[in-house]
């Protein structure tokens, strides 16, 4: 094991993955001279050189619709968004081509790339540059949705994406760039996709969320223990394919089900949890399932007012103890 | 400062060589005749008031000399105030004096104006090649044929077989634009070099090698179909024949065109990828993003414009700033040019150059294509906006008709011979019916295949 922050895990992926296949390269705004936006591909330009670490211009359509066309034609792209905020102008390339090509041509085709970049808000940026795209991605069949929240599990994954054959959206965040953590490695490491993680066992109460929600899922574990309840945490790791089963046999032991997700609350991860619960688990069940996610506005830009926004420990702890009936 | 030698290099911008007393360029045109009538010298050119003047040079000598002035002048002037850099993709292609460094090499030091750029483009005109200047046996010329008759005897029926809706959806007929898949698909190397195109499709992967079963099939919905009946019309495929497809949202194919040479490129491939789109398509910022994309990564590309006159019912004359839709590739310094898309010789020879003096040698380039669509934008089209006699005007100058009058002329094949070849390709698009009506319709089960590569799809079960 090695201490790696989440950029390095994610850039260790890409580069194992790239000294090991020449089909991959990494195409992006930013991405070679300037070493990566928020540094994921430092060192990456030196290392390849500009054949596999290359610059595009501001032209997500492009470069996306780039990617797509490479892959049909045999190479293995991944295609960096500055975040994904900006994914929105590239959307047509990355909902109605990456995705509907291998059905359309009746399998002629395949589309194996990567879209990765951060995901969700980072701080005071105001409403465009604040957005979750989990919810939205995942609802386009054809489509992967990756979003770790530990760096170990960003390369094992980010590996994995890259080595798959169907199109993947992997969905990082700025905040979590930063984040130290043991990561594998082993040669070779690998997580599959669609395989969710027990972080935490508990008996009392089910917790799921993914991406920066895992983090205060697993304070609020922390919390609701030091009042003598045991909440087992689950991170899905994988938003499709989801690994429902992990969480219906959870909820089948704790009875009780609370969902974190930072995402605005209609149509989103946590509704589709909810609802693939109450479809599998109805009996099981010994509380309404509750969500906690930003509230349904735009994400605001002052200070006091983000905080509000967010999804944070309190909120959780204190939704955690309505479906414990412990308040 | 009046010094006048000075002020003559500054005029003169960025690469400020002055050619006073310089005499002619090597290869400047007629130098001896206007030694002789007094003039040495360029800026001795440039004061002349009357080239036709002078003692010996008649107006077709003036005209070439002050072409050759213009041009010479255009060089020298440092008629840009950038000067373009190579792709970092394609190796050691930097020029000697392009400093290396990601650094911007663009100055604020703006050059005396105005700055005059002097740009051609070449044309491919209808009636202009013969066969055998283009390298086409007497053989081939009929092949040339058979294509364009396969594919405009497959859209009659198909317009039949929607009427007795045995094809459904939206179907969008190539007749009239044949000479321009025929003529492209000449030129390039099949099963080597790449096609991707829109959702008038049919003539394409006809013109490629694609089956009339196969693509029946695909129009009638069945399993024998392209795509095993989940594309449709509007999305043919053929992996095999590197049809890249068939794509339905205008535009949306342009930066997959870009990525398809990319692929050819990044790999040393010798190959291309032409990429067809109608007029609409280049409203669409996909245009400008995947041609700025081709540019400065040096790609393998042709983009061709196919330029039937409508998007949808839009004439194209409407909708465009700049109608001249060749000029528009000029934006990024692309190579240009004009054909007629009603002589397959023409588009033959134009996608020949485009293919051969450009994108091989990994410069993206523009052609427009200029045809007409007989039909309406879709089956369902009576193209109401066309004017009176318009239709009738455009079918006298038919591609197919004049093909034939042309082998008939050369003696290369008898009417008969070419009544047989027509027959011959009717029987196919009857024997494709009849396979398509006889093939079952996909399984229901098939509906969850090929979604994903991963077997165990679907996820909600």
């Amino acid at each position: 094991m090695a201490t790696l922050q989440f950029r390095e895990a994610l850039r260790a992926a890409m580069t194992e993955e790239m000294e090991r296949d020449d089909d991959i390269f990494l195409i992006g705004e930013e991405v070679a001279e300037y070493d990566g936006a928020y540094k994921v591909s430092k060192g990456m330009l030196d290392q390849f050189g500009s054949r596999r670490v290359i610059d595009s211009p501001i032209s997500e359509l492009g470069f996306a619709g780039l990617g797509i066309g490479a892959a049909m034609n045999g190479l293995r792209p991944i295609v960096e968004f500055m975040t994904f905020n900006f994914s929105f102008v590239a959307f047509d390339q990355v909902i109605n081509n990456a995705p509907n090509m291998q059905y359309m041509s009746g399998g002629q085709f395949t589309v194996p790339i990567v879209f990765r970049g951060p995901n969700g808000a980072a701080g005071q940026l105001g409403a465009t540059h604040s957005n979750s795209t989990e919810a939205l991605y995942s609802t386009f069949p054809g489509l992967k949705v990756v979003a770790p929240s530990i760096p170990d599990d960003g390369k094992g994954l980010l590996k994995t994406a890259i080595r798959d054959d169907d199109p993947v959206v992997f969905l990082e965040s700025e905040l979590m760039y930063g984040m130290k953590d043991e990561v594998s490695d082993a040669e070779d490491y690998t997580i599959p996709i669609g395989s969710a993680r027990v972080a935490r066992e508990g008996d009392d109460v089910t917790l799921v969320a993914h991406s920066k929600s895992y983090h205060i899922a697993m304070d609020a574990a922390d919390e609701l223990e030091e009042r003598g309840y045991e909440a087992e945490v689950i991170d899905p790791r994988t938003i499709k394919p989801l690994d429902i089963e992990t969480i219906v046999e959870s909820v089948v032991k704790t009875n009780r089900l609370v969902v974190i997700d930072e995402s605005n609350p209609f149509a989103s991860v946590a509704s589709e949890v909810t609802h693939q619960v109450q479809d599998r688990a109805f009996d099981y069940l010994d509380a309404p399932i509750l969500r906690v996610t930003a509230p349904d506005t735009p994400a605001p830009y002052a200070p006091n007012l983000m905080d509000a926004y967010m999804p944070g420990v309190d909120e959780t702890v204190d939704k955690c103890l309505q479906v414990l009936y412990a308040k | 400062m009046a010094d006048d030698s000075l002020a003559s290099e500054s005029a003169s911008g960025l690469n400020g060589s002055s050619d006073e007393g310089a005499g002619f360029p090597d290869d400047f045109p007629h130098t001896a005749r206007l030694k002789q009538a007094g003039v040495t010298t360029l800026d001795g050119l440039r004061d002349v008031d009357s080239l036709e003047d002078l003692k010996g040079i008649g107006p077709t000598y003036a005209k070439e000399i002050a072409e050759a002035l213009e041009r010479y002048d255009a060089d020298e002037s440092g008629d840009t105030a950038t000067k373009k850099r190579s792709s970092p993709l394609s190796g050691d292609g930097a020029a000697e004096d392009e400093p290396e460094g990601p650094w911007t090499q663009q100055s604020i030091d703006i050059p005396e104006g105005p700055i005059e750029e002097t740009v051609s483009f070449d044309t491919y005109p209808a009636g202009q090649f013969s066969h055998d200047e283009l390298g086409f046996s007497d053989d081939e010329v009929v092949d040339l044929l058979r294509s364009m008759l396969l594919q405009r005897r497959f859209e009659n029926r198909c317009r039949q077989m929607y009427q007795r809706q045995k094809i459904s959806g939206f179907l969008h007929l190539y007749i009239g634009q044949e000479a321009v898949s025929t003529g492209s698909v000449s030129a390039v190397d099949l099963g080597d070099d790449s096609i991707i195109t829109a959702y008038r499709d049919h003539g394409m992967g006809l013109a490629m090698g694609m089956t009339p079963e196969e693509c029946m099939g695909e129009l009638f919905g069945k399993s024998t179909g392209c795509s095993k009946g989940k594309g449709g019309s509007m999305h043919f495929f053929d992996a095999e024949k590197r049809m890249m497809g068939g794509h339905a949202i205008v535009g949306a194919h342009l930066p997959l065109g870009a990525g398809i040479a990319f692929a050819h490129k990044y790999r040393g491939e010798d190959n291309v990828c032409l990429c067809f789109f109608g007029d609409g398509a280049m409203h669409q910022g996909a245009f400008r993003e995947a041609c700025n994309l081709a540019g400065i990564y040096e790609l393998p590309i042709v983009f061709i414009c196919e330029n039937n006159q409508y998007a949808m019912g839009t004439a194209v004359d409407r909708a465009f700033s700049k109608p001249d839709l060749f000029k528009h590739g000029y934006n990024f310094d692309f190579p240009c040019s004009l054909a007629s898309g009603m002589d397959v010789f023409s588009v033959n020879k134009a996608v020949s150059d485009h293919v051969e003096n450009y994108a091989r040698k990994g410069q993206p380039s523009m052609l427009e294509v200029r045809t007409y669509r007989y039909q309406g934008h879709s089956i369902t089209d009576p193209a109401e906006y066309r004017a009176a006699n318009e239709l009738d005007q455009r079918k006298s100058e038919d591609a197919i008709a004049r093909l034939q009058q042309y082998i008939v002329d050369r003696g290369i094949a008898t009417d008969g011979d070419i009544d047989a070849i027509d027959e011959e390709a009717e029987q196919k698009v009857v024997d494709a019916i009849d396979a398509a009506d006889a093939a079952p319709f996909p399984d229901e089960e098939a509906i969850y295949d090929d979604v994903y590569t991963q077997e165990d799809y679907p996820f909600i079960a």
